[in-house]
């Protein structure tokens, strides 16, 4: 029932949506985006822990993404509220607006 | 089965790029959810059925709507996506992908020889799961909980008024 | 008793550490009593010491005493230890009994001066320094006592150091001796690298395996003697002693005469073994012993400050002692420092008590007809210049002066030159010697004294001076009726190539020609000088006489010579050098630095995606790393 896929090409997908977020965190400007694409690394992660341990057969794959959603959940809770102060300091959602702390 | 995995992979990496090229936030987090469901269908096809509800309920259930709470207070729409066109010139593009390119090669590389074999193609219960969380990982699952309260005591400190700075420039 | 041995160093150094943690608290009347009490105590345990050394004297000639191990560095252990024999049983008396009498005379001399207490406390820290480096078994010992010496002579030149003509006096008697010192550290390297120890006795027994005219033994022994030159004062590095006269008059006598000045002559004879092995530097201290002699009595002959007088006249008779050492004659040096350390020394504190009397007086021409107004000081003077003009019947034929013409005379090839050199500077000697106590003391009176002369001045001058007169006594005794005396004690612990008259009647005809010398020389003084004074002066106004007046006014000129071929070019090239080129180099590194640390803020800008795109980079290159190794 379920599916046999070749190591390799799993992992690859979940290096693929990693990388592709990475490419998201560099180039946007919008600090939104941003913590959207790193949600999307937190997710590849996941992915190539649960795909292991679909090889291993272990629970310890799907463990490690409960830990891994945990986090990305308090991350982004304290993240937003942080992005909602930095509209109401700076009035704009522009992060190179936020270099103050340079030199 | 194979199939439906190659398919929600294949949909997974195409929602991912429409995400990040997106000027509108609003779609970007719509694509992004598609992608979220996608690789839930990813998790189930693996046999791995508790992570694929935990995707949907709390990563695309929950997550995704806090974003689309603060998108929507942050009154953030079609206006702000002419000033985001502007900003995603093509010349920004170069750096990001280019260092993003050599490490997709690297680790591809890696995988291509490390020679592992396939998946075995069996299920991993939720029973053991649920065994090995109220087991091994059992202290992991308590600092969980503090570490959401202590997101939740971050968030509503951060989320009132304007913060004043003390010191600083 | 010879274990008490290491009272002598250790007493006048206590006596410097209370002065010196005491300071301004002790009162004069305290800080006599531990200055005078630590060098006379000092000076009794000599005695006895050396009594006991001398009636049972150990197997092999000398005592040591080691106090305990200095250091241990590898290979490297030099100990703390005293070493007592003949020649430095000789030194110590006379150290300790000189300096004794001459911390009584200044306890008069310098009541009336704020600095009493820092003065006693730097003659008790010179006394101890001196005897440390006669007594030393050890060359860095003996080097340690060295430059103890050395740096209480630069203290005590410029005890008056709010005068800068004093403070540069110092400094100058300082940079002198330095060089030297440096010379004979880098001879103190040599010895250990050759011999692998610096133990007196092991160097010298070491020495002895090596062939005469060893090219190790010459240049060792030539850097010693580059040491040996710079601290007694001799050509060329003579220049320093006169203007040391700007110190007390006590330090004039104490160091400046008697002592420190002969650290030189000691370490020469202490190390003859050495230069008998190197003939060309055994040579070359008897050539520069003669020639010394000789100019410094020139220049004596036209000073008119009775201290610089008295500093030439120390010059030259250290160069009666490098002459007789450069000859082999070792006994009759150290016999000849003897005398001169009595008699030089009484003819200071004479000098001293003069000037004070007249209030601060120097030029002798100012001075005259003091004779009837210092009853015992010129009959103390009189005596102590007898003996320095070498004359019978009160100095007693066979002194020491006599006895090194002698054995310069039969020391073989250039010995007649050498011979000859010494007499013409004995001549000079009679004459500027007596020049100045027949102008000091006869003759018009210009200045009046002021008052008389204090008791504790007098007494140490007369005791001085007698002694001076009377040592020559066991030699008469020893010439008429052949009983051993104090020469003989000499000789036999350091035995040179002693060379006798081949008859008797040779011996007492070259006695008569000194006798004559020395006359002629008296007379020739009391003429100029008594009845002839307008001829002098006319001489020296001539074109030739004032020209030939100035240069040995001058000391020879070396002052000049000096200044212009050393401290002129060096501090040009110090104010060229005012930016440090050096530095540049340090200073450089931190402009580096800066310019780096620059640089690198660049990276600092503020923008969060450019640390993230830093922080990816980064793992690029890591993974690579990993992924290709």
């Amino acid at each position: 029932m379920t599916a046999i896929v070749p190591v390799p090409v799993g992992l690859t997908v979940a290096a693929l949506l990693f990388c592709i977020g990475l490419i998201g965190v560099l180039v946007r400007r919008n600090i939104i985006v941003i913590l959207l694409s790193i949600e999307m690394m937190f997710n590849a992660c996941g992915l190539a822990f649960v795909f292991a341990g679909s090889y291993w057969l272990q629970p310890d794959g799907q463990v490690m993404y409960f830990f891994i959603l945990t986090v990305a959940a308090a991350e982004v809770s304290v993240g937003l509220s942080l992005v909602l102060q930095m509209y109401r300091q700076f009035g704009s959602l522009d992060v190179n607006t936020i270099n103050r702390m340079r030199g | 089965m194979t199939v439906i995995f190659y398919i929600s992979a294949a949909l997974a990496v195409v929602a991912a790029i429409l995400t990040i090229t997106r000027a509108n936030a609003v779609h970007s987090l719509l694509y992004f959810i598609c992608s979220l469901l996608a690789t839930a269908v990813m998790f189930f096809v693996l046999g791995a059925p508790f992570v694929a509800a935990l995707v949907v309920i709390i990563n695309a259930g929950a997550i995704m709507v806090l974003f689309v709470f603060v998108v929507m207070m942050l009154n953030l729409g079609p206006q702000t996506a002419e000033r985001e066109r502007t900003w995603l010139r093509p010349r920004t593009w170069i750096g990001p992908v280019l260092i993003s390119a050599l490490l997709i090669v690297e680790l591809v590389y890696a995988l291509v020889y490390s020679r592992a074999g396939d998946t075995v193609g069996k299920a991993v219960e939720p029973a053991a799961v649920g065994v090995a969380l109220f087991g091994p990982y059992l202290l992991a699952v308590e600092l969980a909980s503090m570490l959401l309260l202590a997101g939740l005591l971050g968030a509503y400190h951060l989320g009132r008024g304007v913060l004043k700075f003390r010191g600083g420039r | 008793m010879l274990s008490l041995l290491w009272l002598v160093p250790a007493l006048p150094l206590a006596g410097f550490l209370i002065l010196v943690l005491g300071g301004k608290r002790l009162s004069h009347q305290a800080v006599s009593v531990v200055a005078v009490g630590s060098t006379g105590f000092s000076a009794i345990v000599a005695i006895l010491v050396g009594a006991t050394h001398f009636r049972f004297a150990p197997g092999g000639g000398a005592y040591s005493q080691t106090l305990w191990q200095w250091m241990r560095v590898g290979d490297f252990a030099p100990s703390v230890t005293l070493s007592l024999d003949a020649l430095s049983l000789t030194m110590m008396l006379v150290v300790t009994i000189v300096g004794f009498l001459i911390h009584v005379y200044s306890t008069a001399f310098m009541a009336a001066d704020e600095g009493y207490g820092r003065f006693f406390a730097y003659m008790n820290l010179f006394v101890a320094s001196m005897l440390i480096l006669v007594l030393a078994d050890d060359l860095l010992f003996l080097y340690l006592g060295w430059e103890g010496v050395g740096l209480c002579s630069y203290l005590l030149i410029g005890f008056w150091y709010k005068d800068r003509d004093n403070v540069r006096a110092a400094l100058k008697a300082f940079w002198v001796t330095r060089a030297g010192d440096t010379a004979l550290a880098i001879g103190v390297f040599l010895l250990f690298t050759s011999f692998g120890t610096l133990r007196i006795h092991a160097i010298l027994e070491n020495v002895a395996g090596y062939p005469v005219g060893a090219p190790l033994c010459n240049v060792a022994a030539a850097l010693l003697l580059a040491g040996a030159v710079a601290k007694s004062a001799q050509l060329p590095l003579q220049v320093w002693l006169p203007d040391a006269m700007a110190g007390p008059t006590p330090v004039s006598a104490l160091i400046h005469a008697a002592t420190m000045v002969t650290a030189g002559v000691y370490l020469i004879g202490r190390m003859h073994a050495l230069f008998l092995k190197a003939p060309t530097a055994l040579f070359i201290v008897a050539v520069i012993g003669a020639t010394t002699l000789l100019l410094a009595a020139f220049s004596a002959v036209t000073q008119h400050d009775i201290k610089r007088i008295l500093a030439y006249s120390t010059i030259s008779q250290i160069g009666y002692m490098f002459l007789a050492l450069g000859v082999g004659a070792w006994a009759a040096a150290i016999y000849h420092f003897v005398t001169h350390a009595f008699f030089k020394s009484a003819l200071f504190l004479g000098a001293g008590v003069v000037i004070q009397a007249l209030g601060g007086e120097h030029d002798i021409f100012r001075m005259g007809g003091l004779r009837r107004r210092l009853p015992v000081a010129f009959w103390a003077f009189m005596f102590a210049a007898l003996t320095l003009a070498a004359v019978p019947p009160l100095t007693l034929t066979f002194n020491s002066k006599d006895l090194i013409l002698n054995q310069v005379w039969l020391s073989g090839r250039s010995g007649a030159v050498l011979w000859a050199l010494a007499a013409a500077g004995s001549l000079l000697t009679a004459l500027y010697t007596f020049r100045m106590a027949f102008v000091v003391f006869l003759g018009p009176e210009q200045t009046r004294p002021m008052d008389k002369p204090p008791l504790w001045m007098l007494v140490p001058f007369a005791v001085l001076s007698l002694l001076g007169a009377v040592i020559g006594v066991p030699e008469l005794l020893n010439a008429l009726t052949g009983v051993k005396g104090f020469y003989y004690y000499l000789d036999s612990a350091m035995s040179g190539p002693v060379h006798e008259f081949d008859a008797s009647v040779t011996e007492w005809v070259f006695q008569g020609i000194y006798v004559a010398i020395s006359a002629i020389g008296i007379a020739l003084a009391y003429v100029f000088y008594e009845h002839a004074l307008a001829y002098v002066r006319s001489v020296t106004a001539t074109r030739v006489g004032s020209l030939l007046h100035r240069l040995l006014f001058a000391g020879w000129g070396f002052d000049w010579l000096y200044r212009h071929l050393i401290a002129v070019p060096y501090v040009r090239v110090a104010r060229l050098n005012r930016g440090d080129v050096v530095d540049l180099l340090y200073v450089a590194v931190a402009h580096v630095s800066r310019g780096i640390n620059m640089l690198l803020s660049l990276t600092v800008n503020g923008n969060v995606r450019w640390y993230a795109a830093g922080v990816a980079a980064g793992a690029v290159v890591v993974l690579g790393l990993v992924v290709l190794l």
